[in-house]
């Protein structure tokens, strides 16, 4: 079988490889516990049958604990962890400090120029691939196809943010305990905020100006904050200001959500029936705009990467190859089928007619993924990258304290104003703190 | 007389207590009800309670994602070496305070409890170096280590309230007839000390198997306990309250076992001095 | 009976758990003194000199330091009220002649073996949440809406969970105290003609003041290092970021280990005027 020659070669390499170095190496991974990752764990014996001579341990944690431990640990050198698994935020900060194995020396068969422009360019720091991607995503708008159409309404394949209110307002039904849009309302860099910024940057906001000053006092930050605030209030679940990106996903499962804008993976599990009570109900647009040219959409890659202290890199990068390319994803869907391979990194993928059949999303996650642009991602030119973070390492830090004001007035607690007004104070406290 | 109480007014003193114990341990009753449900059943409305289609799937599904021995041996090893260290400090530092008390004695004891107050995060980033420095990340020793000094405060403090109540006259008695200091310890004190140190080693245990700041931080792969393991199971992607569920009983189930076996003993021992 | 020999071979065996513990206070304070008059940023490549008592100042003088304080003071507070006034009350309960009694003390004191994380899930995932949780549903029942716990009642919903951790260590040791009453003082007092409210005000508790005092000193050095139940419920938000939560968001999230540090020297001294405060009263007790 075809398959099992391109296996069959990637083994011998990656057994030459591994013999070279040494007799039995342990690699330790840290990573997520998405549903893509716990997949993976699953197939280790694929690795391992070809890599007899590699261990791999994992140490699978939940995201919050994840991020602590492995920053943690590479900003001491602990060198705790052979495998890191990363996102587009800390690779370029990581990358420049050195604290990252350079992934350039990959060999071609892993076929470096079939990774998605986009998600490659946000691994690399001057010219060096510091992470290899294993899924990448966008946002966009995943909606009730039967709700929509019980409220009379069309989507367009690219909404603007009137249409979303309107439309969540039609399809709003709170006794039969549907809400008309589920959004990320739970504090943290990661979750409300990545949804926020994403969402500011299409009414034209930004996080700072060319000098570095916050810019929450400015009238687009309000428009923004406003608009989210009057969705959330009249058409959003209950406990909103607690619910991130799971809590969501399980709202939109139960057939609870008539709309939710969020990653492009969650396609595939809302997709899915065997987990999804509206498996065959969703349709699928573009994050919304305001007319101004930009949409509220992310990007971003869940990467592995090789810290600078790993006492075994050369059989971290066997495993990283094995993870990351393509014969992994043909290995996922000869065992889980085509829909549940980790999307979002390699061209190659949306040219596979097999993938198009199986992902009734895939079109439109390529369509977001190639949209988004980390180099200008806000309608005024700024002095940072990123799309829903801005790349400097002070940004976590106060995302999540400006993330927990605003999720405290979605909570009803202050008013969109005093949010603005103290995540403003805050920022330009916390930068001050960091030197600029 | 000994107190006698009416048939009546223990009919209802039992039916409040039952109804107080059984509201307080609801919430694990609940876990361990749902770890058997389905992933829908879990979240149905309204709730169902006893009469659904049971399962072991939720367990099938975590053993098969995590090596759940491994991490219970972790949790074994590092709650039982801790305590077990610990006794063996605590147990000449309480002995000594408890006879041959001098004027600084009790400030000895209330700075040693004072040691607990450092704030665990505030000196993570110095321990992890040090750590770092000795070799002892995710390893087993260190945390043994680490939750033994953590906790032996506790530990003295408590030892020291039970050698106390032990009559010094025993010891006298004793020492009139040769014994030596270790022969002293050794059969007059531990014997009629057992009750309290047995309690003390249980209290203990139970701490250093929930202490979740310092395993969590400190272990990868190797030497990660349970607390690491549960850790992997908050909050996945999509429906998880089984399988939440599951992780929760099978990370509680051996130190609620534990407790339920010796907790006559935990009843009588826990008094830190408190009874007089 | 101290001889001058028991006296220096006393003083041996106290050597070991003295010299660790003052090893473990000494070594990371004196390094967290160090780095809390720096500006050090291990994102930013680690040392960047000394700034003397900058990271002091900007500790105290940010908004959300005296709110962290006072949310604190409530948790550690609430939680003491809740678990010392029910754990008599159970104590009490507990100690009266019933069938089962064993059983009923089984699951009394069940949740002091679960692990803080796992009853924080547990409680948040399974009660609290506003459309799956029990609650919710409980609340639909009577027709009232859902509350949303842990966003509209964060701190009672954060103390309602640390309070069913602790309320099995204040019982267990309130009810020891009481077995330990003389059953003949109560009986005079009852054949005296002396209501129950009196007996209870004048002789139980009394004689239940320094296991109250001993509940009150331990679980208060537990509760300020609370951690694990604001992590998995709130992340600190909605008014839960107690103190030791402002220097997790300092030290880990934001990665600013000066400002961080600092922060800590400022829990310990918090901590250390309250243990003074509980343990003069608890010093006085020992002697008794």
């Amino acid at each position: 079988m075809h398959l099992r020659t391109a296996l069959g070669a990637a083994s011998a390499l990656a057994v030459a490889a591994a013999t070279a170095a040494s007799a039995e190496t342990t690699v330790t991974i840290a990573t997520v516990n998405n549903g893509d990752m716990i997949r993976m764990q699953g197939l280790t014996e694929d690795f391992t049958a070809q890599n007899p001579d590699i261990t791999l341990e994992w140490v699978t944690l939940e995201e919050n604990v994840l991020r602590q431990r492995v920053t943690q640990d590479i900003a001491t050198n602990g060198g705790q962890f052979d495998v890191m698994t990363i996102g587009t935020y800390e690779v370029p900060i990581w990358g420049n400090n050195g604290w990252l194995v350079s992934l350039n020396d990959l060999p071609d068969s892993w076929d470096a120029d079939d990774i998605l422009p986009a998600i490659r360019g946000g691994l690399t720091v001057d010219g060096e691939l510091y992470a290899a991607p294993f899924y990448g995503e966008s946002s966009m708008v995943m909606y009730r196809m039967d709700l929509m159409e019980a409220a009379g309404l069309e989507m367009p394949e690219a909404p603007s943010w009137d249409f979303i209110a309107e439309a969540a307002a039609a399809m709003t039904d709170k006794e039969g305990e549907i809400y008309g849009i589920c959004l990320r309302g739970k504090a943290g860099w990661g979750e409300n905020m990545a949804f926020l910024t994403a969402m500011s940057n299409s009414f034209g906001a930004k996080w700072f100006d060319e000098n570095w000053t916050p810019q929450f006092d400015s009238e687009p930050w309000a428009a923004t904050l406003n608009f989210y605030m009057d969705l959330m209030t009249s058409y959003g679940p209950p406990g909103a200001s607690t619910n991130g990106f799971n809590e969501n996903l399980s709202l939109f499962q139960q057939g609870k959500c008539g709309m939710w804008i969020d990653a492009t993976v969650a396609a595939s599990f809302v997709t899915n029936p065997t987990d999804s009570t509206v498996a065959g109900q969703v349709g699928f647009a573009l994050a919304p705009d305001n007319g101004l040219g930009k949409r509220g959409n992310w990007l971003w890659a869940w990467s592995l990467a090789i810290p600078a202290g790993s006492d075994a890199p050369d059989a971290a990068k066997t495993f990283i190859e094995w993870a990351t390319s393509k014969e992994y994803t043909a290995l996922v869907a000869e065992n889980e089928g085509w829909a549940n391979v980790p999307p979002g990194t390699r061209t190659s993928l949306y040219e596979n007619p097999d993938y198009i059949s199986a992902a009734s999303f895939a079109e439109m996650t390529l369509r977001s993924i190639n949209s988004a642009d980390p180099t200008a991602p806000s309608v005024d030119p700024v002095p940072y990258t990123g799309v829903q973070f801005v790349a400097i390492p002070e940004f976590a830090g106060i995302a999540t304290l400006v993330g927990q004001e605003f999720s405290a007035a979605l909570a009803g607690q202050q008013s969109v104003e005093e949010a603005l007004e103290k995540a403003q104070a805050l920022t330009a406290d916390e930068m001050e703190a960091a030197g600029y | 007389m000994a107190r006698t109480v009416t048939t009546r007014r223990k009919a209802i003193n039992t039916a409040l207590a039952w109804a107080i114990g059984l509201t307080i341990f609801f919430p694990i009753l609940w876990t361990i009800l749902t770890s058997f449900k389905t992933e829908a059943t879990a979240i149905a409305d309204p709730p169902v309670f006893l009469f659904f289609d049971w399962t072991l799937e939720n367990y099938a599904v975590v053993q098969e994602r995590s090596d759940y021995m491994r991490f219970l041996w972790n949790s074994v090893i590092i709650a039982g070496g801790s305590t077990l260290l610990g006794i063996l400090i605590a147990v000449p530092a309480a002995w000594s305070m408890a006879f041959v008390p001098s004027r600084g004695t009790k400030d000895i004891l209330l700075w040693m409890l004072s040691t607990k107050m450092l704030p665990a995060v505030g000196v993570l980033y110095p321990i992890y170096l040090i750590f770092i420095q000795l070799g002892l990340l995710d390893t087993r020793i260190g945390l043994v280590i680490v939750l033994m000094l953590i906790n032996l405060p506790i530990i003295v403090w408590m030892l020291y309230t039970y050698f106390r109540e032990i009559p010094g006259e025993i010891l006298e008695a004793a020492r009139m007839d040769g014994a030596s200091l270790r022969e002293e310890i050794l059969y007059v004190l531990t014997p009629m000390a057992v009750p309290g140190i047995a309690s003390t080693i249980l209290l203990n245990f139970i701490l250093a198997w929930n202490e979740a700041f310092w395993t969590l931080n400190l272990t990868a792969a190797g030497a990660a306990p349970l607390t690491a393991f549960i850790a992997s199971y908050s909050s996945p992607e999509g429906l998880f309250y089984a399988k939440l569920s599951a992780a929760s009983t099978m990370a509680i189930a051996p130190i609620l076992i534990l407790g339920w076996f010796s907790q006559k003993q935990l009843v009588r021992g826990l008094t830190f001095g408190a009874v007089k | 009976m101290a001889t001058q020999h028991s006296r220096s071979a006393a003083r041996l065996m106290m050597a070991p758990a003295v010299i660790l513990l003052l090893g473990w206070m000494l070594v990371p304070l004196t390094m967290t003194l160090y780095f809390s008059f720096k500006r050090y940023l291990p994102l930013r490549g680690g040392d960047q000199g000394w700034v003397g008592f900058e990271n002091y100042i900007r500790f105290v003088t940010s908004s959300s330091f005296w709110p962290a304080v006072q949310a604190t003071l409530v948790i550690v507070g609430g939680v003491l009220v809740i678990t010392v006034i029910l754990g008599v009350l159970l104590a009490l309960l507990l100690d009266q002649p019933m069938w089962g009694q064993g059983i009923v003390r089984i699951l009394v004191i069940a949740p002091f073996f679960v692990m803080p994380t796992v009853s924080a899930l547990v409680w948040k995932n399974m009660f609290l949440d506003p459309v799956n949780g029990l609650f919710a549903h409980l609340w639909e029942v009577f027709g009232a809406t859902p509350i949303e716990w842990l966003s509209q009642a964060s701190l009672p919903s954060i103390i309602l969970i640390v309070s069913w951790q602790w309320l099995p260590f204040a019982t267990l040791i309130l009810l020891t105290a009481i077995q330990s009453l003389d059953g003949e003082q109560l009986e005079a007092a009852e054949m005296d003609g002396a209501p129950p409210l009196s007996r209870f005000g004048f002789i139980i508790l009394p004689h239940l003041a320094r296991a109250i005092t001993i509940v009150v000193l331990i679980q208060t050095i537990f509760l300020l290092a609370i951690f694990a139940e604001i992590f998995v419920t709130t992340q600190g938000s909605f008014g839960t970021r107690t103190l030791t939560y402002l220097i997790y968001q300092r030290v880990l999230e934001s990665q600013n280990v000066g400002l961080g540090s600092a922060g800590g020297i400022y829990a310990v001294i918090l901590a250390n005027i309250i243990a003074l405060f509980l343990m003069r009263i608890v010093g006085k007790n020992l002697d008794a």
